[in-house]
């Protein structure tokens, strides 16, 4: 199928291969570049490899059918996310520009998707910003013993734990109470929490130093913020490892359930995490590979990369579920011991007479024997694999159940500085795309004055974005967050994926883009590129889009809440959201996505507008 | 002579056996989790034991009110379960008949609880008195919160980073002005060539005529 729309003046906008020759041998271009190959590649993995390769990956793996999960997730990783991949390093590469100028380069009219990327990172990035004031929070609030969330504030008396935190959990207390100082619905703003300002001013002044000259500032800090987080996950898979019940958690993820492959969910899912692991259509990936020189081997890069991403989610799925193991085998023996320890009292037997070992055989002797005393006792039954499945996904995973498991650990300050220095660094360096995604397509789109040096972009764009994101240090600020995540980082990301897709086959033209990769890296891509980028991952992308819009028109849009007076207190309760939230969903998910039919269309009317002018003037002089 | 004894020791008991009655109203009832708190090294609860505990809440008494002597006799103790746990009254040292109130006793078991758990080597938790709630230990609260300490440290090495960036770029641009009228010169003649070219080029992307002339030029 060659159908290639036609593109007029395309050779004028972009540079031809003798300046591309010219600019690699002279190095006479005043673009940043990167020191080598290995800033580059670090920085790429950095961007891809996010919190969400800790919290999320996992959470899929297990509940879509375990080891069986990775059979859809790994073919979708090399059907959908390396040919998009690839597409945007080689555009980068080739055109040298940041998303707003490669797209406004193949077609003024395409400017949108550049728009509509910038949009994204920028939501995003707020967010995302967010979680890394949290992850900051808690690093602070590390350095002491005992741990503050591992102990309840006593009420007036002195007698009793506050009955909030008596009720639920000293973590589940210091997240929602301490840390975020939750109310009980998105309307319900309150006050701004000011250890939250102060956590997010942390935050924001660490991205805009570390990005304060651009890539050669982040260039260096990749160096940490890419390489820590395995240093620090091998730390923990040996830790985890000798832990009791580690392996049972392993046991639990990998177990597979093949009939989850029957589900279209299963692969819907695999299909839109792929998606978001490697953060395509944030911009940030076409502007990093603008840095590299022409010759770059980009296609190695885009299966390394992919590699690497696969290989990580993996690794961080096991050693999650290691510790996830060892909190629920702590728990599960807490809750037998508990148990026993009331029939004990209950039938004044010596201590030695129920085990661990006996404790079924003993309880139902003797409710065989005592149906009514051990009824009224309330006994607790201690289910393994709940334990195994609850709260293991999202903020969830990091603040409540990993920082109860550090608790268990001895020396636990020390392993909780560890980890959330690696869910920071992890953060940090999907940011640096973030900003650059930002900070770029601004730049091209002549927001700053030209005078302005790199070092002022970079904290303007901060300093707005920390006022914007001000927003989530309120008692509702959870609430938001979650918001932002479910809808700026999902249906505008698919849009703009296929937008490039069908802009850089069709606009561009495949047969030009197969001799610029011939031209860049010496061979044309193979039968297998060739097919991906012009039938599969479209087709991938267009389904997943779809599906996603048809369910979520379908459900009721729900959110869960903490709320000490509802009945299911302390399981989160799932709340309507108010009205006018579907006016916060269209701006976060319809802005970005409209983006660019919108731009299109008024590119088109202000150009026939001026052609009418322009004819108009022309044809004065005559009369 | 032997029966009047025997039949003053059996009153006696009786009477014991009906002051201390479990659920009655001044009494409380006590547990001991010795094996889950000591494990291997857990002692054998046996009469003497028993001896230590009745002692041990005789001191506690004797501490509470003052002037009353109280005796390892006064302290009455019933229904003992294999699971270690037993009954307990104290009677007044003045009239054998009458109850402390339960009031007294719990003042007396709360304030020498410390000295009651270290005599067993148990702790609030495996050493029981159903009814009176131990004082809870109060969450360890610094007076200055460590997060701050830490919080200074970070903005202080981002602010000293940012000084350092900032001072280093204006050092750059002095360095730079220094060098420029040196290459003005040069600079001069290459700009006009580029000037009059591009008034013909009109904003079309166009390098290669500026660098062709600067190749004739040579």
């Amino acid at each position: 199928m060659r159908l290639v729309f036609p593109n007029r003046g395309l050779d004028l906008r972009i540079p031809n291969y003798e300046d591309l020759e010219r600019l690699d041998k002279e190095e006479a271009s005043d673009r940043p570049k990167w020191d080598n190959k290995a800033q580059y590649i670090l920085t790429c993995v950095g961007f891809c490899i996010g919190i969400g390769n800790v919290w999320r990956f996992p959470y899929l793996c297990q509940s879509h059918g375990g080891g069986a999960f990775l059979i859809p997730y790994l073919i979708l990783l090399v059907l959908e996310g390396m040919p998009l991949l690839l597409l945007e390093f080689a555009i980068g590469q080739r055109l040298r520009k940041g998303s707003v100028g490669v797209w406004r380069a193949i077609s003024p009219y395409l400017t949108g998707i550049g728009i509509a990327s910038m949009l994204v990172s920028l939501l995003v990035g707020l967010y995302y910003n967010t979680l890394i004031a949290w992850i900051m929070w808690y690093l602070f609030n590390s350095f002491q013993d005992p741990l503050p969330w591992s102990q309840c504030p006593l009420n007036d008396n002195g007698t009793e734990f506050v009955p909030e935190c008596q009720q639920s959990s000293t973590v589940d207390y210091y997240f929602y109470r301490v840390s975020l100082n939750s109310s009980a619905s998105i309307a319900d703003s309150g006050e701004i929490h000011w250890p939250m300002v102060v956590c997010l001013l942390a935050a924001w002044t660490v991205i805009c130093i570390c990005y304060i000259r651009g890539i050669s500032t982040s260039g260096k800090a990749v160096y940490v913020t890419a390489i820590l987080p395995y240093i620090v996950l091998a730390i923990f898979l040996i830790r985890g490892l000798t832990l009791k019940g580690a392996l049972s958690g392993i046991e639990f993820l990998f177990t597979p359930d093949v009939d989850e492959l029957v589900k279209p969910t299963t692969w819907l899912d695999a299909g839109a995490q792929v998606f978001y692991a490697f953060s395509i259509a944030w911009g940030g990936l076409i502007s990093f590979s603008s840095y590299n020189p022409v010759h770059n081997n980009c296609m190695q890069d885009a299966v390394i990369l992919t590699a690497i991403t696969g290989f990580t989610s993996v690794y961080a799925a096991t050693v999650t579920y290691s510790i996830i193991g060892f909190r629920a085998t702590e728990k599960y023996d807490g809750c037998i011991s508990e148990n026993i320890m009331t029939l004990l009292n209950a039938f004044g037997l010596p201590e030695d007479n129920i085990t661990a070992s006996n404790y079924e055989t003993e309880l139902n002797h003797l409710n065989s024997s005592y149906p009514d005393t051990v009824l009224g006792l309330d006994i607790k039954t201690c289910d393994m694999h709940k334990l195994l499945s609850e709260g293991v996904e999202g903020t969830g995973l990091a603040f409540i159940v990993f920082t109860e498991a550090i608790t268990k650990m001895p020396g636990s300050p020390a392993w909780s500085v560890l980890f959330f220095i690696m869910l920071l660094c992890l953060g940090i360096s999907t940011l640096f795309g973030n900003i650059e995604g930002v900070v770029v397509p601004l730049k091209d789109l002549n927001m700053f004055p030209k005078k302005w040096p790199q070092e002022a972009l970079t904290g303007t764009t901060c300093v707005v974005a920390f006022i914007i994101s001000i927003l989530f240090a309120q008692q509702s600020g959870l609430y938001w967050v979650t918001l932002f995540d479910n809808f700026a980082g999902s249906v505008p990301l698919l849009t703009i994926g296929l937008f490039e897709l069908i802009a850089v086959v069709h606009i561009y033209g495949i047969d030009r883009f197969n001799e610029d990769l011939e031209f860049m890296i010496g061979h044309k891509p193979s039968i297998f590129w060739q097919i991906s980028w012009r039938f599969i991952s479209p087709l991938i992308i267009l389904v997943i889009l779809v599906f996603y819009l048809v369910t979520q028109a379908q459900e009721e849009l729900t959110y869960l809440v903490w709320d000490p007076n509802s009945v299911e207190f302390p399981t989160l309760a799932s709340v309507p959201y108010p009205s006018w939230i579907n006016a916060v969903i269209f701006f976060l998910a319809g802005v970005p996505s409209l983006a660019v039919p919108v731009y299109a269309l008024y590119r088109l009317i202000f150009s026939c507008c001026r052609k009418k002018k322009c004819i108009q003037k022309k044809n004065e002089p005559n009369l | 002579m032997f029966e009047k004894i025997f039949f003053l020791l059996c009153l006696s008991t009786a009477l014991a056996e009906q002051l201390c009655r479990p659920e009655a109203s001044d009494g409380y009832r006590v547990r001991l989790s010795i094996k889950t708190a000591l494990g291997d090294e857990a002692y054998v609860w046996n009469d003497n034991e028993m001896f230590l505990f009745r002692a041990t809440l005789a001191f506690a008494m004797r501490n509470q009110i003052s002037g009353q002597e109280f005796e390892v006799s006064n302290i009455i103790v019933c229904d003992e379960t294999p699971r270690v746990s037993f009954w307990f009254v104290v009677t007044s040292p003045q009239n054998t008949s009458q109850l402390v109130d339960k009031e007294s006793v719990e003042e007396a078991v709360r304030k020498s609880r410390n000295r009651i758990n270290s005599a067993f080597l148990l702790t609030d938790k495996t050493l029981e008195f159903i009814g009176i709630p131990p004082t809870l230990a109060a969450p360890v609260n610094p007076d200055t919160p460590p997060w701050l300490i830490v919080f200074g440290l970070v903005m202080g090495a981002v602010g000293a980073g940012i000084i350092v960036l900032l001072a280093s770029s204006v050092v750059q641009k002095k360095r730079k002005n220094d060098e420029k009228p040196d290459d003005e010169e040069i600079d001069e003649e290459t700009r006009v060539k580029t000037v009059e070219n591009s008034a013909a080029s009109e904003g079309i992307y166009n390098r290669s005529f500026s660098d062709d002339e600067r190749f004739t030029h040579m």
